[in-house]
């Protein structure tokens, strides 16, 4: 038996608690500002919640608004389409034994996650002038699609790894479809895996300004590129506003998510 | 779960027969939008610059003669080394590696703190950690540059409590960029650190404090050793998204301190730009992340042959 507690490292209780204060001053600070009612940025006027109503009526709203729609549309389309894309790829790589090319598949399914973002952006612009797509919703679409897949495969990969292959084989034996066992037997125990990967997915490409901003086009904006485009002349209130909300909406679904996955690990 | 059937192999007969349409569209979508751009812009990079912005077809080495040789203002002087670009990417080395290491300072405390904690509490350390992560990138920078601005909160504090008696100049430095790229990258450190904690044997700790050995001298000479592989993992996942990072270096770093990205992002403005060029940086940047790739994996293979 050791004389001390090995564990134990005096001052790394501190660093943690350093780390979070790091980690959420910044955004705790512009939360508590978001709600101050004065124009100047400096100067605390009391709380109000002009900002928010400035957001939704104010000069900048319609600009906004047209920018969130086509956030939240194309995260939906984008997350969506990757989802159905990963399961099938799982499916494949994990139900299917071994196979010709599987590794070059699985550095394929890696590659949007090893390329730099921002050469991911060049090349996509350079593809997309080159077969003549003029730049706007379906080019910051086809990409969104393209680099959320990894993020949804991750979790559905995992999960599909953890379950027993002996459920569809029951399935099978009493003479269900392959579109049976699936539905009824595998999908549901795939979901939080499933629903994870959604998730993920989602807030991937709500997130992206890089990629988006090399593809949108003129007069394009998704939620990022019209904050950044306001905030190049400064920090205004009204981005204070919006940023929490934002962050309200992240905060909502990463708990979601953690909420889901640990339900899915003790029900397996 | 070993239940009876678990020696049936997971069904390959069940999906193997449509294993192509089942991969189709993952090929097709990252093939043709991702493989293929990226050997397209290897391609572009050898082109000829047309002035609007764009290529002409015409093979040419003039890109990367202009990153790597300066031939005077009219081209005919013999040439000599270019600074001005290769100046940028030690800039951004020296940047990512600052921030790597600042991540791995608070990081590994952290990591091992959390990894330590009773099993059941672990769960909501990670998630308070990862939490920051999720929220976009741009809002998280943007609240940092509010808060570390010259008349910021944080300066307001300082002065406030009396600590210093003029605003500090954090924002537009290459510290500010170095805080901004901790603060996008941090998870990246903790989480394989803490993963490689987790599975460590405090006995070998317990072994080492019978033998006198202080906690420092243990963690130095047997914890760190054991844990390397996800130290080193930590360091990669920060190092390779802060080199080629945009928002943190031009959102905080100021005119003076702009890193590859916002080198690769003024190619493509329109009328100003030059396409061969911003391909053949982004080349280079590709080139130096598989490279170290390319070393860990090496390093990492002959960890485990040893």
């Amino acid at each position: 038996m050791a004389l001390r507690n090995v564990r134990h490292y005096p001052g790394f209780l501190a660093m943690t608690v350093a780390c979070l204060v790091i980690l959420y001053a910044p955004l705790l600070v512009v939360m508590a500002y978001s709600f101050n009612d004065s124009t100047s940025i400096t100067n605390w006027g009391g709380v109000s919640l002009r900002w928010y109503t400035d957001v939704f009526t104010g000069p900048e709203a319609p600009r906004f608004k047209a920018a969130a729609w086509n956030s939240l549309t194309i995260a939906v389309i984008a997350a969506t389409s990757a989802t159905a894309i990963a399961t099938a790829a799982a499916l494949a790589m994990l139900r299917a034994g071994g196979f010709k090319g599987r590794s070059l598949t699985y550095a394929l399914i890696n590659l949007p996650l090893m390329v730099p973002e921002i050469v991911i952006a060049v090349a996509s612009l350079i593809f997309f002038s080159m077969v003549g797509l003029t730049p706007g919703y379906l080019t910051i679409l086809i990409a969104h699609i393209t680099f959320c897949i990894p993020f949804a495969y991750l979790p559905i990969a995992a999960r599909l790894q953890g379950i027993d292959g002996s459920f569809e084989q029951a399935a099978r034996d009493l003479y269900a479809s392959r579109a049976q066992s699936f539905f009824l037997i595998l999908l549901p125990l795939m979901m939080p895996g499933v629903v994870s990967g959604y998730l993920l997915a989602f807030i991937i490409s709500l997130d992206d300004f890089i990629i988006t901003n090399f593809v949108k086009g003129a007069g394009m904006e998704t939620l990022p590129t019209a904050i950044y485009g306001s905030v190049k002349q400064g920090i205004k209130p009204n981005i204070m506003a919006i940023s929490t909300l934002m962050l309200g909406v992240s905060i909502l679904f990463v708990t979601l998510s953690y909420l889901i996955n640990r339900k899915g690990q003790k029900s397996l | 779960m070993a239940g009876p059937g678990s020696n049936h192999a997971p069904g390959p007969g069940s999906w193997r027969g449509i294993l192509v349409p089942l991969l189709l569209p993952t090929w097709a979508m990252i093939g043709i939008f991702l493989l293929l751009p990226v050997l397209l812009m290897a391609v572009y990079s050898f082109l000829t610059k047309e002035f609007r912005g764009g290529v002409e077809w015409e093979f040419s080495l003039a890109a990367y003669d202009q990153f790597f040789l300066n031939r005077g203002l009219f081209g005919d002087e013999p040439p000599t080394l270019e600074w001005t670009y290769i100046t940028v990417f030690a800039r951004s080395i020296a940047q990512a590696a600052g921030a790597t290491a600042l991540c791995l300072l608070i990081g590994f405390p952290t990591a091992w703190f959390i990894a330590t904690r009773p099993a059941s509490s672990r769960g909501i350390w990670l998630f308070l950690i990862t939490v920051p992560y999720w929220v976009n990138l741009l809002i998280r920078t943007v609240s940092l540059r509010f808060l570390i601005r010259e008349n910021g909160p944080l300066n307001d504090a300082l002065m406030g409590v009396g600590l210093i008696s003029e605003p500090l100049q954090i924002i537009n430095t290459n510290m500010a960029v170095q805080l901004g790229l901790f603060y996008s990258y941090l998870p990246f450190m903790v989480l394989p650190i803490y993963a490689a904690v987790e599975r460590y044997s405090f006995a070998y700790s317990e072994a080492a404090a019978d033998l006198y050995a202080n906690r420092w001298v243990t963690l130095r000479e047997i914890v760190l050793p054991i844990v390397r592989p996800g130290i080193v993992a930590g360091c990669i996942l920060v190092f390779i998204p802060s080199l080629g990072a945009f928002l943190a270096p031009n959102l905080l770093g100021g005119a003076k301190n702009f890193m590859i990205g916002s080198l690769i992002e003024e190619q493509f403005k329109k009328s100003l730009g030059n396409w061969p060029f911003g391909a053949a940086v982004s080349m280079i940047l590709m080139t130096l992340v598989l490279i170290v790739l390319f070393v860990q994996a090496r390093a990492a293979t002959r960890q485990e042959v040893r």
